[in-house]
């Protein structure tokens, strides 16, 4: 059985890798967007007179990290699912002496980790290696604050990609009544994307949200791994914001699961 | 016990009613209305192990929702249904494991990715033994002719060698029933006979139960030894094609080559001229009330005949005859 899920992991991580000049693009939006992102803040913090709530160096760090992680963020759908969901192909899904959330569980996973490979690798060794090396060290990645800021932020990438799958595969079990992702993929950027720290770092948004961002699962996709790569969350504290993490997770796979056999048990699928 | 029972199944689905036009259309945004589908009024069946049932009826008439509750997709509103005394719905995992199916219009195949991959991949999700697979898999190789395809990405394979694929596909795990939903929709000739010589081996060399559902009346005539035909939710008619024609009609054709083109006596007597063109007529008549001897000894004291034999109506004209019947 576990084969069968590393086997659907790996297929689909494959056939993602197959898109190789999308990658490329993706990368160049990606530079362009954390330039744009970093002449404005840096151009804000110029002009304030206060000590910011993130420093320079953590805000370059969050920037680049947050555009090289941007293809693992749950705002969109695995457009294969949506094509089976809208054909009836699902019917072969269901099909399957396996369980079918598992199953996409493994297959969303894979698309992501591939997706994200592709952007996050090149664009790490630019501003990480090659900025430095060209004379635009102002503009580099910083290196990790230290080497158990480097491991715990390795820890918080795991817990972000099992947040960024489950709520793509709530994304998913949604198309089980709607057929179409096209009214979900234009609600879940804005939330996710704000919720994440995508566009604006959490840190610099005012004190009286802090704690709702704080509760949402959405930070522990971005600003918590880059946080706790720069230091700007202690290492000491990297537990607790791990294990809330968990927490929603295993919430998000409950609530996805429930949501699955409900939409199963009233799928008509689609034609023929 | 029969293979598959099927006993007084009922499937209706409650569909939101759109009403016409921009008014329509904006009062079914403030107030929904429902309706109730019967998909399935009713059906009940038995189909022996190594059977090969056609299960034809036109469009919409619930033969892919009966294929869909048997394979474990659908759960029925009400009725029975044991396949290998396993409820499909109740026993999902452990029954799907014993069935194949291929909906013709779809593919289970990675799009992206080589045939052999998605094979690879099915082996690993029905937990398929390496020995068996691999007999499986030359065997089916070998028989579907597939071995130049293997390495080929699904999505630049044509229709009639993804179908050859997508049967493989489903037969892997050695399963005992196998249902095949439109297997040869949009095949040419050539691949369509390729399917069909290919279901009548497995079902006749592994004893495989197949139920077909199809639109072309050649696959039925070429495999099905038994067929069921449904209409608005009903079995309308359960029989082999033999039974199903005389039950219909009793009619047959005989069909007159005349030596000169324009030569027809037009006498009504020797029965209703269904087809005349250029020297060939094809009569209608009914071999309990007109004797085909005396009907021929007939036609050929008034006419110079060039050739002429006896035939069936065409098992279209059967079937649609049937389907009209029931208002289908």
């Amino acid at each position: 059985m576990i084969n069968a899920y590393r086997a659907v992991l790996t297929l689909r991580f494959r056939e993602v890798l197959q898109y190789r000049a999308a990658a490329w693009a993706g990368v160049f939006t990606q530079v362009v967007f954390g330039f744009i992102i970093l002449m404005a803040l840096k151009a804000f913090y110029g002009s304030s007179e206060a000590a910011p709530p993130l420093g320079v160096t953590q805000l370059i760090a969050y920037i680049w990290l947050g555009q090289a992680m941007f293809s693992l963020m749950p705002w969109n759908v695995d457009r294969d699912v949506q094509a089976m969901i809208r054909t009836g192909a699902v019917a072969y899904e269901l099909a399957r002496p396996i369980d079918t959330y598992s199953l996409w569980f493994c297959r969303t996973m894979g698309w992501r980790l591939a997706a994200v490979s592709l952007r996050a690798l090149p664009l790490l060794v630019l501003v990480g290696l090659v900025f430095p090396w060209v004379g635009m060290s102002a503009w580099a990645l910083p290196g990790p604050a230290s080497w158990a800021s480097l491991l715990a932020f390795v820890a918080a990438i795991v817990v972000a990609v099992l947040l960024a799958v489950t709520i793509t595969m709530l994304m998913h079990v949604v198309m089980l009544w709607t057929l179409d992702a096209e009214g979900i993929t234009r609600v879940a950027p804005a939330i996710v994307m704000l919720g994440a720290g995508m566009i604006i770092p959490l840190p610099l948004f005012p004190d009286a949200v802090q704690p709702l961002l704080a509760a949402l699962p959405f930070r522990g996709l971005l600003d918590v791994p880059v946080r706790l790569y720069s230091g700007h969350i202690p290492v000491a504290e990297a537990a607790g914001h791990l294990a809330l993490g968990l927490a929603w997770v295993v919430a998000l796979v409950v609530l996805g699961r429930w949501m699955m056999a409900r939409g199963l048990r009233q799928v008509v699928v689609q034609g023929g | 016990m029969a293979h598959i029972v099927v006993d007084e199944l009922c499937k209706s689905f409650r569909i939101a009613r759109r009403r016409v036009g921009l008014t329509g259309a904006l009062v079914s945004v403030l107030r929904r209305e429902h309706q109730q589908i019967d998909a399935l009024a009713g059906v009940s069946f038995e189909i022996e192990r190594g059977e090969l049932v056609g299960y034809i009826g036109p469009n919409g008439a619930g033969k892919s929702t009966t294929v869909k509750v048997l394979a474990g997709i659908l759960v029925p509103s009400s009725g029975r249904c044991e396949v290998d005394g396993r409820v499909p719905w109740r026993q999902r995992v452990a029954h799907v494991r014993h069935i194949g199916v291929v909906f013709g219009q779809r593919t289970q195949l990675w799009w992206d990715l080589p045939v052999i991959e998605s094979f690879e991949l099915l082996r690993d999700i029905y937990r398929v033994p390496t020995a068996v697979y691999r007999r499986m898999r030359d065997e089916l190789v070998a028989t579907l002719d597939l071995e130049p395809l293997l390495d080929v990405p699904v999505r630049q394979l044509s229709l009639g060698q993804r179908m050859r694929c997508d049967l493989a596909a489903a037969l892997l795990h050695e399963p005992g029933v196998l249902f095949l939903d439109e297997p040869t929709i949009g095949l040419d000739a050539a691949s369509k006979v390729a399917v069909r010589a290919f279901i009548r081996k497995i079902n006749a060399e592994r004893g495989v139960t197949v139920i077909l559902t199809t639109h072309d009346m050649d696959d039925i005539e070429a495999l099905c030894t038994r067929v069921m035909v449904i209409g608005n939710g009903n079995v309308l008619c359960d029989g082999t094609l033999e039974e199903l024609r005389r039950r219909v009609t009793r009619e047959r054709h005989l069909i007159v080559d005349l030596a000169e083109a324009d030569g027809w006596c037009g006498d009504t007597s020797l029965g209703e001229v269904i087809e005349h063109e250029g020297g060939r007529v094809r009569l209608a008549f009914d071999p309990q009330t007109t004797p085909p001897a005396e009907l021929i000894a007939r036609v050929t004291a008034r006419h110079a005949v060039r050739d002429l034999f006896v035939e069936n109506p065409p098992i279209e004209q059967v079937i649609s005859r049937l389907y009209e019947g029931v208002g289908a």
